[in-house]
C-alpha cells in the first residue's frame, strides 16, 4: 500500500511516523500517557441476551495504533465486545465511541470499521480479486482505482499471482491472507480480528503472527484482536485485556500481565503458575512475609501491596523462576524441599512435578542448557527449591 | 466373495433398470418405425418426426405447453424462493414444523384433488369477482405455479439451511446495505438451487395432464392433453415420436437440475 491511498487522516499519521523512522515506525505507546486521547472507548457497556449477561459493565480505552488483544475463554464476552464494535450487536446500556464518535445507532455498513471473521467468510462465488474489491465497489469507486488498490493489497499479502482463483482453490493460510486483505483494503480506522490465526496450524501460525504485526505497523491501523490463545496474545499485543464471565479482569502490556497478574484467575490463565496459599505474618512498606502450611520456610516478597497481617493470600510463582538444587540453599526464606514425581522432557526445557511433604505439588521448569541436563535430576530424587525475593507475587483475589 | 457380491448387485441393478426403462426404450425404438402400424416393424425412419412438425394441432399444443411451463416455472421460482427464504430465516417459532409441512403438502397431494380444488376456486372466483374470466392459459399457469412453487420452496430452504450467515455479516461489514445484500451475496449462492427449482418446475408443468385437464378451457389443450386424446383414438407412430421428444426434454431438464442441486458453494 502506498501513502497516496491512505485516508488523509492516516496520511498525516504516516507522515509523522515517517519523519522519525521511514521503515518501521514503532507504535507510539499512547496508553502510557495519561493525557492521551483514547481512540476507542467503552463507557460502562453492558450487553444482555435475554437473561444472560454477556458483557457486564465494561469500561475500556484503546489507543490509536494499538494492537489490543481481548483474551478469554469461550463465553467470556470477548466476541460480543468485538461484535458491538462492528455494529452487529447493540449494547443494552452504555456507550461505545470510535475516534470520538458515538456509535449508537450507526449500522455496520456505515462504520469506519472492518472485520476479519474467524471463518474468514470469503464469498465462495467470487474470485480472490473480486472478494477484495467487494468493499470498494460498495463505496462506488472508479474501476481503475479499485483495480489498483486490489493489486496493491494482493502484493502486500503476497498473493499477487492468485487473484483469479476462487477461495476453495486456496490453502488455509492463503485464505487467511485474502480475508486480511479484504478487511484492510477500505482503510478502516479500526480493524477487528476474530481469532485471526485460529484455523492455522502451529508453524504457519507463528509465521503469520509476525506478518500480522508487520502489516499493522506498516498500515498504522488500530487492531483489536479476539483470541483464546494466550501465547498468540502475548506475541501480538501491545496490550492485553483479560476477560472472564463478561468482565475485564486485567488490562496491561503482555509483560505486566505475565509478571504481575492481579488475581489468581489471570495468573492461571496466562502461562502456568504455582499458587501457594498462606497468611501474611509481616507487612512492611515494600515487602511482605507470608507463612504457608505447605512449607517450613516463610515466603518473603519485595512487592508492596495493600494488605493486612493475618490476611489470607495466594503467592504466585512461575515454574521457570524456581531453581533446583541437591544442597540446602543458603537463603532462609523462599525455599522448600520435595520429591520429584514426574519429569517431562520438552527438548528446550524439562518440566518437573515435585511433591512437597505437605502433599502440595510444585511445578518447576528448567532450561536444558547442557545436553546431559536431563540426567542431573531423576525420578524420586529429593530436591531443594528456592527463588529470589522479587520472583513471586502476592495475590489478594 | 466380493466378486460374487458385485455380480449379484449388478444383476439386480440391471433388472431394476430394465423394469423401469424397457417400456420407454421400446417407445423410443418404435418412434423410428417406418410402418404406419405401431406394432409392426417396417424399418428405421424419421418419417413420423417429419409428420409431427407438420401437424398444426400438435405444434399449437406444444407452443402452449412451453409457454405455460416457462411462465409458471418463473413465477414458481419467485414465490417459492420467497417462501423458502422466509421459512428458513424466520428462526424458530411455534408451529414452524406445521408451516414447513404445509409448504411441502402439495408435493404428495393427489393431483386429482389439487386439480379439482383449483377448478372449484376458479369457478367461485369468477362468479364472485368475474376474474379469471373463463378457463384457459391463465388458469393453467396459476395452477401450475401453485404446485411447482412447493418444490422450489423445499429446494431453496434446504440450500439455505447450509448457508453460512457470517457471509452476510461480512458483506454488511464491507458496506453492503441489507437491501442489496440479497442480490450481492445470498442470491448468487442459492442460484444453483433456484435454477434446479426452475428446471424441475418447467418439466413438471410440461408433464402435467391431470391438473391441466381440470383447469383448462376449450381450445387450450396442452401437449399431454393432446397426446392423451390422440391415444384414446389409437396409438399412432406420430405420438411415439412426440413422446420421445418429450422424454428427451424432461430428461435433460431433470439431469441439469440434479447437477445444479449437487453443486456445493465450497467444494472441499
Amino acid at each position: 500500500m502506498t501513502i497516496a491511498e491512505l485516508s488523509p487522516e492516516q496520511q498525516k499519521d504516516t507522515n509523522k511516523a515517517a519523519a522519525k523512522n521511514p521503515l518501521t515506525a514503532p507504535a507510539p505507546d499512547l496508553w502510557r500517557d495519561p493525557n492521551a486521547k483514547p481512540f476507542v472507548v467503552f463507557d460502562n457497556v453492558t450487553k444482555k441476551f435475554d437473561d444472560f449477561t454477556a458483557v457486564d459493565n465494561i469500561s475500556l480505552n484503546i489507543y490509536r495504533r494499538e494492537l489490543f488483544c481481548l483474551l478469554g475463554g469461550s463465553g467470556s464476552g470477548k466476541s460480543t465486545l468485538l461484535r458491538m464494535l462492528a455494529g452487529f450487536e447493540q449494547p443494552t446500556s452504555g456507550r461505545i465511541l470510535i475516534d470520538g464518535v458515538d456509535m449508537a445507532g450507526i449500522k455496520p455498513w456505515n462504520r469506519p470499521v472492518n472485520m476479519m471473521f474467524q471463518s474468514y467468510a470469503l464469498f465462495p462465488h467470487l474470485s480472490v480479486e473480486k472478494n477484495i474489491a467487494f468493499g470498494l465497489k460498495r463505496e462506488g469507486l472508479a474501476d481503475g482505482d479499485i483495480k489498483k488498490r486490489v493489486a496493491n493489497m494482493l502484493d502486500m499479502v503476497q498473493l499477487g499471482h492468485l487473484g483469479k482463483r476462487k477461495p476453495h482453490q486456496l490453502s488455509g493460510g492463503q485464505r487467511q491472507r485474502v480475508a486480511l486483505a479484504r478487511s484492510l483494503v477500505k482503510n478502516p480506522k479500526l480493524l477487528l480480528l476474530d481469532e485471526p490465526l485460529g484455523a492455522l496450524d502451529k508453524k504457519l501460525r507463528e509465521e503469520t503472527q509476525f506478518e500480522l504485526m508487520n502489516i499493522q505497523e506498516e498500515t498504522g491501523v488500530t487492531f483489536v484482536v479476539v483470541t483464546h490463545d494466550q501465547e498468540e496474545a502475548m506475541t501480538l499485543a501491545t496490550r492485553i485485556g483479560v476477560m472472564n464471565t463478561g468482565n475485564i479482569v486485567q488490562v496491561g502490556e503482555p509483560h505486566d500481565i505475565y509478571e504481575y497478574p492481579n488475581s489468581a484467575f489471570v495468573a492461571r490463565f496466562i502461562g502456568s503458575v504455582n499458587l501457594i496459599n498462606g497468611r501474611i505474618i509481616e507487612d512492611e512498606v515494600d515487602s511482605v512475609r507470608v507463612k504457608s502450611q505447605d512449607m517450613d520456610a516463610p515466603l518473603y516478597l519485595n512487592h508492596g501491596i495493600s494488605c493486612a497481617p493475618g490476611q489470607e493470600v495466594n503467592v504466585a510463582i512461575r515454574p521457570e523462576k524456581i531453581m533446583l538444587s541437591r544442597e540446602l540453599p543458603e537463603q532462609t526464606d523462599n525455599r522448600c524441599e520435595g520429591t520429584i514425581e514426574d519429569i517431562a522432557y520438552m527438548g528446550s526445557m524439562s518440566i518437573f512435578r515435585i511433591r512437597l511433604d505437605s502433599g502440595k505439588e510444585i511445578r518447576v521448569t528448567q532450561p536444558n542448557i547442557a545436553r546431559d541436563m536431563g540426567a542431573r535430576f531423576t525420578w524420586n530424587d529429593r530436591v531443594h527449591m528456592y527463588w529470589d525475593v522479587d520472583s513471586a507475587v502476592v495475590l489478594t483475589s | 466373495m466380493k466378486k460374487q457380491g458385485s455380480w449379484v448387485l449388478w444383476g439386480s441393478a440391471t433388472l431394476g433398470f430394465l423394469f423401469l426403462y424397457l417400456p420407454i426404450i421400446s417407445l423410443v425404438i418404435y418412434s423410428f418405425n417406418e410402418s404406419k402400424l405401431v406394432t409392426v416393424w417396417g424399418g428405421w425412419s424419421l418419417k413420423w418426426y417429419g409428420e409431427l412438425f407438420r401437424n398444426e394441432q400438435i405444434l399449437n399444443a406444444a407452443a402452449l405447453s412451453f409457454k405455460v411451463a416457462f411462465i409458471s416455472a418463473t413465477l414458481a421460482v419467485v414465490l417459492g424462493t420467497m417462501a423458502g427464504f422466509a421459512l428458513q430465516r424466520m428462526g424458530k417459532f411455534k408451529g414452524k414444523l406445521i408451516f414447513s409441512g404445509w409448504i411441502s403438502a402439495p408435493l404428495v397431494m393427489p393431483e386429482v384433488i389439487t386439480g379439482l380444488s383449483l377448478l372449484l376456486l376458479f369457478v367461485a372466483l369468477e362468479s364472485l369477482f368475474g376474474w379469471p374470466a373463463g378457463r384457459g392459459t391463465l388458469t393453467i399457469i396459476i395452477a401450475h405455479t401453485t404446485f411447482c412453487m412447493a418444490y422450489v420452496a423445499v429446494i431453496v430452504q434446504s440450500r439455505l439451511a447450509g448457508f453460512d450467515e457470517t457471509l452476510e455479516e461480512a458483506a454488511m461489514d464491507l458496506g453492503a446495505k441489507p437491501s442489496s445484500l440479497f442480490f450481492l451475496v445470498t442470491l448468487p449462492l442459492i442460484m444453483p438451487a433456484i435454477l434446479a427449482g426452475w428446471l424441475l418446475s418447467f418439466t413438471m408443468s410440461l408433464d402435467d395432464l391431470v391438473i391441466a385437464s381440470f383447469v383448462s378451457g376449450p381450445g387450450n389443450s396442452t401437449l399431454p392433453m393432446v397426446i392423451f386424446s390422440k391415444v384414446r383414438l389409437g396409438v399412432t407412430p406420430e405420438v411415439n415420436a412426440l413422446a420421445t421428444l418429450m422424454i428427451l426434454i424432461v430428461a435433460v431438464g431433470v439431469l441439469v437440475a440434479m447437477f445444479q442441486m449437487r453443486k456445493r458453494p465450497q467444494p472441499e
